[in-house]
């Protein structure tokens, strides 16, 4: 069971979370070419090692987290909100 | 002569005679004794039959790595087979058997099984079973024969009668493990502060200092013992709890078993509780578990490992035989040997080494040990018993000796060392490191926050286990608390007086001997031989090629001597050869205490709507959706059928009005300034200038392109919708929406809430739909002018005790003239009371889920079951409301080639030719004369289409579509129930085409 340090809950089971992909992803504007959506959506890094991921903390405070994961150890090294607003509002202004 | 209970010692209670059925016999025992120990006690040598070979097998260990032991308990449901006697607490009342044997384990007559051993060698089953031809046919033929005679125990077919509970812990360190090393951890951590629980499998504390004679930090064993379990108040401990598996996050799952040791549990209590301990650190005190040597016939009822009858005599009082023999090639089976001769048990030690260690030989030779250096077991002698031992002297640096003369002895102890159990660590990934000076693997690199003491680090002096395990709890406390206490010395090098010679089978050249490695799965050292000579030079090859380590103890004694000589077959070091993987559990654990309680009616929450009770009282049968109840059909009288009412509702709604609960659609609240911006870039069409009080039905796609969901979105003010969505995308809209607002658009100012549960939701739909509504109503205008068709007005709903606010939008997936009523959830019952009144007075009644589908499936609109994550708008005739002017998600990859090819499966309608056939969802969709592969397309949905002539109707995707096969034949193939119907192919807008209905 992996544990997620939910900076609103604390740390939580990941059972609490769905996992929602690659954090590391730009989706480019609406009405960009094909070829830009082309690339954010299915190509991919498949990294070895530190890793972002995006987690929804579905059943706790559902605040969507980026998560800093090893892949090859699974070892969690920080989660923070990913909307940028939450994070300074949350943090006492540092965005 | 066999096992005796002596006359003194142990720690069994001598008070507490058990009595206990074994294989139909009555036998007693003594509380505090394991299955094991009283079969011993009683003189039971033969306790079962092997797996592959029924040769007849006793008592080998004292614990859960046993390999000979295996037995069945319990009886009828509560049957449990394939159990290790030594793990089974003794208690007034058990039923156990011994298994894999017929007519029973004393008399067997799949004993010709032994006699035939060349045919069930390594590989037997992969060389005559598998490949083509001949090897598949003859594997059809007897595998149920073979299945019978070798195989396990049998288990109960019934359901657990038994019940379990899921725990979740949390405690600053979790210590697993109460032998010395566990122990002493504990009280330091929790005399320094700490939130400490401690494991143990066993039903005692201590490991094997129970009922020891040694000398612990210049105590009596007993003494330290006792002092050390009285110091553990602050400390949870949990007895008969295991740790079977160590997670990600140093999370462990912990079985605790609560009742298996009861005569007569209460009913009511749990078989079990399977804890998820969530520990801040992890102290493994997981000690060691002893290994063999391999000989000749090294599995005969009274071969043990020497530490299992120090166990034996020092714990439970029990001799495992009056003469016995200790074969070793290490310090560590000298105590073995001492307990035996101090409890008047005739010992003789082997020690491989020449030289044996000056001071334990001394105090060996005091005891009245005959200490014999330089030899090793060549050969057991005795079928259902070792009445001999054929010894001799080691020739070589290896295994390979000399035969020289046989001792009478009717038992048999062996050690050929001990193998720190580094199971728990190893889930994690490290691998264990090989150590040559011990001659066994070490814990590799540890995970952040889990550590390990004593001897599951290859420390061998309980002295210097307790001083490292002590250095180990310190180091925890300095931590979590950045406080390191003083007690803390640095740990002692725990080695022995003289180093061990590793030794892992014993050979005599021209001599054919039968040595077994894994003694429950048959296999012997021949056979790892073997594997090595055809190949298997993998040790997973290895492994799955001989099937060692496999059975029901995993390998936990034989899988070191195995890959030993494994990498001695192929001429390289065992750190060359490898290690199998360790994987959860560590020993086996109920299925059922991992679903806890959530069994039956629990498996799962059910959902129902407000409106639930009334439906059902009035006889209303429902389906499953997702976790909702929802109504199926209602029937006119009792016993009507679905077949029946759903034609009768559907034509109910045509002919008058119905109504029907849609509580269940998915409800989000989407407010703010950017609300309207907001669903413009989700859905494919527009919703900026939706007028307020207007509603409008939207599709919204994925990125790829691909159809995500539809419903119909109200805009109640400038700056507020409510999107609904289908039941089953309810939630993964509602997290999809959370997703965009804080990681992709973080600066749109919108906020989203599900609102699903806060109303409660009736369509009424039909041609007398208005008059129902008009009749129900105290405040309202439903007339055509007043409210429009997607329009939306506040209202008020007559009820019995006054009058409730709800929403009236006209909105309709019937294709009927329709409404859709909302009320408050709590004024849900009300409503439906309300509701079905004035419906009735219009000729009218509530329809179901069926019916509902019937409709649907006239009119063609598409749900769930089109829009499955494979379709596009095109697909399902949704091309014409994709904006042509504002980006939207899933544009841009909706215009690839292959998504707009026209010849895609789209949706249509499909008739028999033959009036009165029918056809079945999930058929597929085939040219005349080419019915073979996936067809060009495939049926979602049927029904009897009392609007459309009453004859059969099916939906579904054909490729091209309507355009392409309008008014031409095709053929509907159903190749599981070996059905093929014709069937014409029409536009999925047969009914009401210019919708004059539902504007009416
Ligand atoms: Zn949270």
């Amino acid at each position: 069971m992996l544990r997620i340090p939910c900076p609103f809950c604390g740390p939580r089971d990941h059972a609490e979370f769905s996992y929602e992909g690659d954090a590391s992803v730009t989706y480019p504007p609406l009405d960009a070419p094909e070829e830009a959506w082309f690339e954010a959506v299915f190509l991919r890094e498949n990294p070895r090692g530190p890793a972002e991921e995006l987690w929804h903390h579905l059943y706790g405070c559902r605040a969507h987290l980026i998560v800093e994961r090893d892949t090859l150890t699974h070892e969690i090294t920080g989660a923070r909100f990913a909307n940028p607003a939450i994070r300074a509002a949350l943090s006492g202004g540092e965005a | 002569m066999s096992g005796y209970r002596l006359r003194e010692g142990g720690t069994v209670d001598r008070a507490r005679p058990l009595r206990f059925d074994w294989d139909g016999l009555t036998l007693t025992g003594l509380a505090g004794d394991t299955l094991a120990s009283a079969l011993l006690a009683n003189g039971v040598r033969v306790v079962g039959r092997s797996f592959k070979y029924h040769r007849p097998r006793g008592v080998m260990s004292a614990g859960p790595e046993e390999g000979g032991a295996i037995v069945t308990t319990g009886r009828h449901a509560r049957r449990v087979p394939n159990e290790k006697a030594t793990g089974i607490e003794l208690f007034d009342g058990l039923k156990a058997e011994g298994q894999n044997a017929w007519p029973g384990v004393r008399f067997d007559i799949g004993e010709v099984n032994d006699l035939l051993s060349r045919f069930f060698a390594a590989g037997f089953y992969y060389k005559t079973f598998m490949g083509p031809g001949r090897g598949t046919w003859a594997w059809m033929q007897f595998e149920k024969l073979i299945r019978r005679a070798a195989g396990m125990g049998t288990a109960s077919r019934d359901p657990d009668p038994d019940h379990y509970d899921i725990a979740h812990d949390f405690c600053d360190l979790l210590v697993v493990g109460a032998g010395p090393a566990g122990l002493a951890a504990a009280r330091l951590a929790a005399e320094e502060g700490l939130d400490v629980m401690l494991v143990e499998q066993d039903f005692g504390l201590g490991g094997r200092l129970i009922g020891s004679a040694e000398t612990v930090e210049g105590r009596a064993a007993p003494e330290w013992l006792g002092a050390a379990c009285k110091s553990l108040e602050r400390v949870r401990v949990l007895k008969r709890a295991t740790a079977f598996g160590l997670y990600d996050g140093n999370v462990v799952g912990v079985y605790q078993r609560l009742t298996d040791h009861l005569a007569n549990p209460d009913p009511q209590a749990p078989r079990g509780v399977l804890r998820i301990v969530r520990p801040r650190r992890v102290l493994l005190a997981t000690g060691a578990i002893e290994r063999p040597v391999a000989f000749g016939n090294n599995d005969r009822p009274g071969v043990m490992l020497a530490g299992a009858m120090e166990t034996y005599v020092n714990r439970f009082g029990v001799a495992p035989g009056s003469r016995a023999v200790v074969a070793t090639c290490h310090d560590g089976a000298y105590p073995a040997a001492l307990a035996l001769a101090r409890a008047g048990v005739s010992t003789t030690l082997l020690d491989a080494r020449e030289v044996p260690p000056q001071q334990l030989a001394a105090e060996a030779e005091a005891e009245g040990v005959r200490l014999m250096a330089g030899f090793v077991p060549i050969e057991a002698r005795g079928r259902r018993g070792v009445r001999a031992l054929q010894i001799g002297r080691l020739t070589g640096r290896g295994g390979e000796a000399r035969s020289e003369r046989e001792l009478g002895c009717d038992c048999v102890g062996v050690s050929g060392g001990w193998s720190p159990a580094v199971h728990l660590v190893s889930h994690r990934g490290p691998k264990p490191a090989w150590s040559d000076e011990l001659a066994c693997f070490l814990p590799g690199a540890t995970p952040a926050g889990v550590a390990l003491a004593g001897a599951a680090r290859g420390i061998w002096q309980t002295d210097a286990v307790i001083a490292n395990a002590r250095a180990a709890a310190a180091e925890a406390v300095e931590a979590l608390t950045s406080r390191r206490p003083k007690a803390a010395a640095p740990a002692a090098s725990g080695g022995w007086e003289a180093p061990i010679r590793p030794l892992w089978e014993v050979t005599v050249e021209g001599l054919k001997l039968k040595s077994f490695v894994d003694p429950q799965h048959d296999v012997t050292t021949a056979d790892v031989r073997q594997a090595a000579r055809e190949g298997y030079a993998s040790v997973e090859h290895m492994k799955r090629y001989t099937t060692l380590g496999m059975a029901t103890d995993q390998g936990k004694v034989g899988n070191v001597i195995g890959l030993a000589l494994l990498a001695d077959a192929l001429g390289q070091s065992v750190p060359e050869t490898g290690l199998t993987t360790f994987r959860p559990p560590f020993t086996p654990v109920p299925i059922g205490a991992f679903a806890g309680r959530a069994r039956g009616h629990h498996w799962q929450p059910e959902r129902r709507t407000p409106m639930h009770d009334a439906q059902a009282d009035a006889g209303a049968a429902f389906i499953d959706a997702g976790l909702w109840k929802r109504a199926w059909w209602h029937p006119a009288h009792p016993g009507e059928d679905l077949n029946t009412a759903y034609v009768r509702e559907a034509r109910m709604v045509r002919e008058t009005c119905g109504m029907v609960d849609v509580t269940t659609l998915g409800k989000i609240a989407v407010q703010g300034p950017d609300a309207a911006e907001f669903l413009d870039r989700i859905y494919v069409n527009g919703f900026a200038r939706l007028p307020v009080m207007k509603c409008r039905y939207g599709v919204n796609l994925r990125d790829d392109g691909v159809v995500m969901d539809d419903g119909v979105t109200w805009r109640l003010a400038e700056d507020e919708f409510l999107v609904t969505c289908t039941t089953a995308n309810a939630a993964k809209m509602m997290a999809w929406f959370e997703n965009l607002l804080a990681f992709r658009w973080p600066a749109l100012r919108v906020h989203v809430a599900s609102a699903t549960d806060q109303w409660a939701g009736v369509a009424v739909a039909g041609p007398r739909a208005r008059a129902a509504l008009g009749r129900a109503l105290a405040a309202g205008d439903v007339s055509n002018e007043g409210l429009p068709f997607m329009g939306i007005i506040h209202a008020r709903l007559r009820v019995a005790d006054g009058e409730i606010p709800v929403m009236v939008a006209r909105i309709s997936f019937s294709g009927e003239l329709a409404f859709e009523v909302y009320a408050p959830a709590g004024f849900g019952p009300a409503m439906w009371a309300a509701l079905i009144e004035a419906v009735r007075a219009e000729g009218g009644g509530p329809y179901g889920m069926e019916a509902l589908g019937a409709l649907r499936i006239e009119k063609g609109h598409v749900t769930g079951a089109e829009l499955d994550g494979r379709t596009t708008l095109g697909d399902c005739g949704l091309g014409r409301m994709a904006s042509k002017t504002k980006p939207y998600i899933g544009k841009a990859l909706s215009g690839r080639p292959e998504m707009a090819r026209p010849d895609r499966p789209q949706v249509a309608h499909f008739m028999p030719v033959t009036e009165g056939e029918t056809f079945s969802i999930g058929a597929i969709v085939c040219r005349e004369g080419e019915v073979r592969g996936h067809g060009i397309g495939w049926i979602t949905g049927v029904t009897a289409a009392p609007a459309l002539g009453g004859g059969w109707l099916g939906i579904g995707f054909v490729a091209g579509g309507p355009a392409a096969w309008e008014g031409k034949t095709v053929v509907i193939a159903d190749p599981i129930r070996g059905r093929e119907t014709r069937v014409r192919v029409a536009s999925p807008h047969q009914f009401d085409p210019k919708g004059e209905r539902m504007h009416a």
